[in-house]
């Protein structure tokens, strides 16, 4: 099941709504993207689905909850905790197995920072950071993926490498972003949020940026 | 300045510090206090390393009873932090901790003997209930976002290992290596209740008057705790923890009978064991508490309060001895020294030192205190406001320490003082095993007596007023909003 169908959705902060009541429909095949402005609730929308797809997804969150004094490989690794046994993890949070090492440095290799492999994440740089963090959504391999500003440490090239691979290997996606154009390029539906309501809810090819920036 | 809350809450603990002194025994009774004073630290100059070979054995004692029982502790600690969220669990932690390690060793003294099971369980059990506070708000502090981002599926026991292990780790290491060395206080100090570690050397140094034999100990003790990052290795971690228990000496066999006895009589109220069963519990209870219990908690809350703020002001006075804001290397090198030496000497063996220079009175036990707790904290507070920047054109002397340094560092200060009011009680109450009549004078001559019971009783007392100072401490330190790391 990579899409969802959610309705209903609410979110209140300190007794105050914040988001909802609102439905929200995504099906297989589908690239979402939630614009709005910073505020508007797109980050409560983004855990809100989270939850109610009971954490079936590959999540990379704003703050990307990387665990610092662990190295790359093992931040990526912990995208598949679920797919062994504790005695497997235990083991290769001492030595890992080749196997695994392979596939997390293919991974590393796509996004450009194979070398860092046994790098604690701690000195790692912002964007390099956030990399990691997409590695292990894409380690995680689940069908839904959900992006909060995914790329917002990213540069460029390598914003776009990034936004095109995970187009590619995530059936149904889910990204809030800021960055309209990439919204546009990379996305074949726009969510606009506003207030915590749904305020656009169109196919991108037929919206251009000045239909979206009335939301700002 | 009395608006501020810190302030108003130190004068009101001055002045009952002030209050408490008017009542308290202050004294010097020793006939000759300054000569004998004279010949120890002669003594510490003229250090005689040779003139035993019991010194070695006793430092290896030492080292092995502070590995085994903090390793015990630590491990034990380490399993009931991960249950601590349960409220015996932690009733339980907090019993054992309000009970000093030679209270324990004299507990375990009466059935399982002088064998070295009594010296590992007096460090391994109140450090036990200590780590398992420490490590489980360490795990807490940990950031909680990774573990939420696992696969739902996802083990505990994995989880636990890549989300919460990694994060804390280095926290971890460094508060047991800490312990490690107040391990090695605890062990020393065990010596004073017969075990064979330093502080039976030590007393029968002094005993015999042979200040050169007690002044090598003492410099020995100080060489070992100075160079602990030396040997301490976390590569010979391993062989020292598997080593020790090879070393902690033969001792006496345990005698079971003795433990049953202890159990099904020996502690049992003595109006129980005899005729007049629970008819009898009001008188025997009536009786402990006019005569034993009130006296010892009068006496221990006032030597607490003496020297608390005993403590404050030592620690006030010493911070600027290694604050990077005055003097030069010279000052600061000597400052360091002098703090290492302060801090590293147990207050038992510095009350005991003051003790057999002095005479019994509560002085040296306020002295031993304040001296040992003030070294901690000035260090703590010197360290702290030697990263506090100041302008360039900032005052210098007396003003730079009133205007620039104290306000900046109150508030830690207070919190380190608050967080240290416990443990201060835990030493007043254990000082009494010296002969000044706090609560462990009465549960030591208890004893003496063979009335376990009543000691049994005493050290429950003692250890509810502990866990009562500590619940008051906290609730003062968060009335004010202090915060602090533990130090013990």
């Amino acid at each position: 099941m990579a899409g969802f169908d959610l309705s209903g959705l609410t979110a209140s902060f300190g007794g105050e709504r914040v988001i909802g009541p609102l439905s929200l429909k995504v099906k297989a095949g589908e690239q979402v993207a939630l614009v709005g402005k910073s505020g508007a609730g797109k980050s409560t929308l983004m855990r809100l689905i989270h939850q109610h797809v009971n954490r079936n997804s590959s999540l990379v969150p704003q703050e990307l909850g990387l665990v610092n004094a662990l190295p790359v490989f093992h931040n990526v690794f912990m995208g598949q905790l679920d797919q062994h046994g504790n005695w497997y993890n235990t083991v290769t949070l001492m030595r890992p197995f080749s196997r695994d090492k392979d596939k997390v440095r293919e991974l590393l290799k796509a996004l450009g920072m194979a070398e860092k492999l046994w790098i604690p994440t701690a000195s790692l740089s912002g964007g390099q950071r956030q990399r990691v963090a997409i590695a292990r959504a894409l380690y995680r391999s689940a069908p839904l993926l959900l992006a909060d500003e995914p790329i917002s440490a990213l540069d460029g090239p390598m914003a776009h490498q990034v936004m095109q691979l995970l187009k590619d290997r995530f059936s149904a996606s889910v990204f809030a972003l800021h960055d309209v154009d990439m919204a546009l390029a990379y996305c074949s539906r726009i969510v606009g949020i506003q207030d915590g309501q749904i305020a656009l809810d169109e196919p991108a090819e037929r919206l251009v940026a000045s239909d979206i920036m009335s939301l700002y | 300045m009395f608006q501020s809350p810190t302030v108003r809450t130190s004068f009101i603990f001055l002045a009952i510090a002030l209050v408490g002194l008017l009542f308290a025994d202050i004294a010097i009774t020793a006939s000759n206090p300054w000569r004998d004073l004279g010949n120890f630290f002669f003594g510490v100059v003229t250090p005689n390393f040779f003139s035993n070979e019991g010194l070695m054995t006793a430092l290896l004692r030492t080292v092995s009873f502070a590995f085994v029982g903090v390793a015990l502790g630590s491990i034990s600690g380490f399993l009931l932090a991960l249950v601590y969220r349960w409220l015996p669990v932690r009733i339980l932690c907090a019993f054992v901790r309000a009970i000093h390690e030679l209270f324990w060793a004299l507990i375990f003294l009466q059935f399982f003997g002088f064998h070295p099971l009594t010296g590992v369980l007096a460090i391994a059990i109140p450090y036990a209930g200590i780590f398992a506070k420490v490590y489980s708000e360490i795990l807490e502090e940990a950031d909680p976002e990774p573990g939420r981002l696992l696969p739902p599926r996802t083990g505990v026991i994995s989880a636990f290992l890549y989300t919460k292990i990694p994060d804390c780790w280095v926290q971890l290491r460094t508060y047991t290596a800490y312990r490690l060395e107040c391990g090695l206080r605890s062990s020393a100090i065990l010596g004073f209740v017969g075990l064979p570690t330093l502080g039976f050397y030590l007393e029968s140094a002094f005993s015999q008057g042979h200040y050169s034999d007690a002044g090598a100990m003492l410099i020995l003790f100080y060489v070992l705790i100075a160079t602990m990052p030396l040997w301490v290795k976390p590569k010979l971690l391993p062989a020292y923890i598997l080593g020790a228990p090879f070393f902690l000496g033969e001792g006496l066999p345990i005698v079971w009978s003795n433990v049953g006895r202890f159990f099904t009589q020996d502690i049992v109220p003595s109006p129980l064991r005899g005729e007049e069963g629970w008819a009898g519990m009001g008188a025997w209870l009536g009786d402990m508490f006019i005569n034993q219990a009130m006296p010892g908690i009068w006496n221990t809350v006032i030597l607490t309060q003496v020297a608390l703020v005993a403590t404050g002001i030592i620690a006030l006075l010493a911070f600027p001895l290694i604050s990077t804001h005055f003097g030069g290397p010279v000052r600061r090198t000597s400052g360091h020294v002098f703090l290492v030496i302060m801090r590293s000497t147990p207050e038992y063996i510095l009350a005991y030192i003051l003790l057999q220079l002095w005479g019994p009175s509560m002085l040296p036990a306020v002295v031993a205190l304040a001296l040992h707790n003030g070294g901690i904290i000035g260090h703590l507070i010197g360290r702290q406001s030697s990263t506090i920047r100041l302008r360039p054109d900032a005052p210098n002397g007396l003003n730079r320490y009133t205007y620039e340094l104290v306000p900046r560092v109150y508030r830690s200060f207070l919190a380190f003082l608050f967080y240290r009011w416990e443990i201060i009680m835990r030493e007043t109450a254990i000082l009494g095993i010296l002969g000044i009549y706090t609560l462990g004078f009465y549960v030591d001559s208890a004893i003496q007596n063979i009335q376990f019971d009543r000691a049994m009783v005493l050290i429950l007392i003692t250890a509810s007023l502990n866990i009562g100072v500590d619940v008051l401490g906290r609730f003062i330190r968060r009335k004010l909003a202090l915060q602090t790391m533990p130090t013990c």
